[in-house]
């Protein structure tokens, strides 16, 4: 059984369906890349599998029981974090408040919730910045603040969205050991993401999205050289 | 020095009848007391949790018309009023949040402000019950002010107590997080509709108390007293306000600068009753220099006197 599974799902805004009938499946202890154009509908998806929309027609389970339909708030106690592409950050918490407010989630005691926070603060190099309030934080830090809370839910599948926009090579470099150190710690990962070097380098599996559609699926090297990818993706330059 | 502060006050409030303060300062003590629990309560809502009530009064006159009723209508001591209003007050606030707690930003706002007024309005009518705009008179228990403050001593500790605690367990973490971003809050895991409900509930139940004291201290009330927008749901923003949001002292700070300053203003001849215009004058003023309000913005004032001094 596969660890997540996106049923035929679509969704309708007005007349537009930003997805619609996309189905893949998540294996347990993966990466799996989502790739698409803007406004392909890949934010919309993790809409969709966190909880925030219904979809219009389709399901989402997780674990084998199904989700769609849970509020975001159950579907991340079930083990399923996200992080936000519009980062949003508890603004007026310092950086370990933000950690601790996701950590009390399997913490019961503060001392606990604590910890667990500034382990994981460790693990993505915020240490330094524990005491920071978040609000004067620069976006690079900020994105990996949004990684941070999400891991300190304590996830076992965990949606990341485009956590590498806007970064600088070297903390471009510093994101990927972070994702590499997610996934040896056995949790699965399903990432949206626009530097092609990342997902070439990163990901087990790639799906692709263009206007709502599921267009291509498979291996990196398989979806590089897929022609309805390339046409998708450099269409309108040809 | 920091950590016995809030030992000192409790001192000095516990003695502070016994340096023999006559009748009308005690009067004013007492009142800033009872606007401190006020205070906090809408704090622990609109400061912590980011849920601005434009609507507590609903809870004050509650508190204030079960002792009232109790003692008008069943002859029974109005003090009994306080623990009635904990389940009416639960069950207002239950209710209230049903209605409101789905709605953001400005809505809410206005979605409490209206039920504040339903309250009033409902209590001017159904006069089988409330008197109506006659209003409710009991014999007060007793003629010194002494015992009154005691026992507002007590709320006060009690609110400060409550708000303490919450706001420094997974509670109080939860409240901020949704103030700062729900949809972030929400999808970390917390169920922002049940927390609201909590904070909502808790501030409903202590604004309560203080509307219990208020019956039992005055001796009388009416629905345009108790139920007022503007001199209780109103007044307790300001002391929020003008205190700090989200500050612990900030409720206690802006009670006492506010029950003062209405008495100061009301006191000036011809000018006096125009005191809620210049309420509102100063609540700009504040807004504008001192957002974080006194407690908040400290050692911005503090620089500001130096920079005098200097
Ligand atoms: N709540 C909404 N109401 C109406 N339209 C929406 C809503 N959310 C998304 N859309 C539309 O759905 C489409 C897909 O948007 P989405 O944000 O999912 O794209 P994306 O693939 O994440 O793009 P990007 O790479 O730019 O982040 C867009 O046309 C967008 O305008
Ligand atoms: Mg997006």
């Amino acid at each position: 059984m596969s660890l997540l599974n996106v049923d035929n799902v679509s969704i309708f805004f007005g007349g537009l369906a930003a997805v619609s009938n996309v189905s893949f499946d998540v294996e347990k202890g993966e990466i799996l890349a989502i790739i698409g154009p803007n406004g392909a509908g890949k934010t919309t998806l993790f809409n969709i599998v966190n909880g925030f929309y219904a979809p219009s027609k389709g399901k989402v389970s997780f674990n084998g029981e199904v989700i769609s339909g849970l509020k975001p708030h159950q579907i991340c106690r079930r083990g399923l974090a996200r992080t936000f592409q519009v980062v949003k950050p508890l603004q007026r918490m310092s950086v370990l408040d933000n950690v601790i407010a996701s950590s009390f989630l399997r913490c019961d005691t503060k001392a606990k919730a604590e910890a667990v926070s500034r382990e994981v603060l460790q693990f993505t190099g915020l240490t330094e910045d524990a005491d920071i309030i978040s609000k004067g934080l620069p976006l690079g830090k900020r994105k990996r603040l949004e990684i941070a809370r999400a891991l300190a839910t304590g996830p076992e599948l965990i949606l990341l969205d485009e956590s590498f926009a806007g970064l600088n090579p070297a903390e471009l470099d510093v994101s990927i050991e972070i994702i590499r150190g997610i996934k040896a710690r056995g949790i699965t990962i399903m990432i949206i993401e626009h530097h092609m070097k990342v997902i070439m380098a990163i990901s087990d599996r790639i799906v692709v999205l263009n206007h709502g559609q599921k267009i291509a699926a498979g291996l990196p090297a398989e979806v590089a050289s897929n022609p309805t990818v390339v046409e998708a993706y450099l269409g309108a330059e040809h | 020095m920091k950590r016995y502060f809030p030992i000192i006050v409790l001192a000095v409030l516990c003695v502070l009848p016994l340096v023999g303060l006559n009748t009308y300062l005690m009067h004013i003590v007492i009142l800033s007391v009872m606007w401190a629990v006020c205070g906090m309560a809408w704090n622990l809502l609109g400061g912590y949790c980011g849920q601005v009530s434009f609507g507590h009064a609903a809870f004050f006159g509650t508190g204030a018309y079960c002792s009232g009723i109790l003692a008008m209508k069943f002859k029974i001591s109005a003090w009994y009023g306080f623990l009635l209003s904990v389940p009416l007050n639960v069950a207002v606030a239950l209710s209230m949040g049903l209605i409101v707690l789905r709605l953001r930003g400005p809505y809410f706002v206005l979605a409490t402000l209206a039920i504040g007024e339903v309250f009033r309005i409902f209590a001017e009518n159904v006069v089988d019950l409330t008197n109506g705009n006659l209003g409710i008179m009991i014999e007060r228990t007793w003629v010194e002010k002494t015992q009154f403050y005691y026992i507002v001593l007590g709320l006060g500790l009690l609110a400060y107590a409550v708000v303490k605690f919450i706001t420094e367990s997974r509670w109080g973490y939860y409240f901020v997080a949704i103030r700062e971003d729900q949809d972030a809050a929400e999808s970390l895991g917390i169920n922002t509709t049940l927390y609201k409900t909590i904070a909502l509930t808790v501030s409903a139940v202590l604004t309560g108390f203080a509307g219990s004291f208020y019956m039992v201290y005055m001796g009388y009330i009416d629905p345009q007293i108790v139920f007022s927008l503007g001199e209780i749901s109103i007044l307790m923003i300001m002391v929020v306000m003008v205190g700090g949001v989200a500050t612990f002292w900030g409720p206690t700070v802006g009670a006492v600068i506010m029950v003062i300053l209405a008495e100061l203003i009301r006191s000036i001849p011809r000018v006096g009753v125009a005191y809620q215009t210049l309420f509102g004058i100063l609540l700009i003023v504040i807004i504008i220099y001192l957002p974080n309000g006194l407690v908040g913005d400290f050692p911005k004032i503090r620089r500001m006197f130096q920079r005098g001094a200097a």
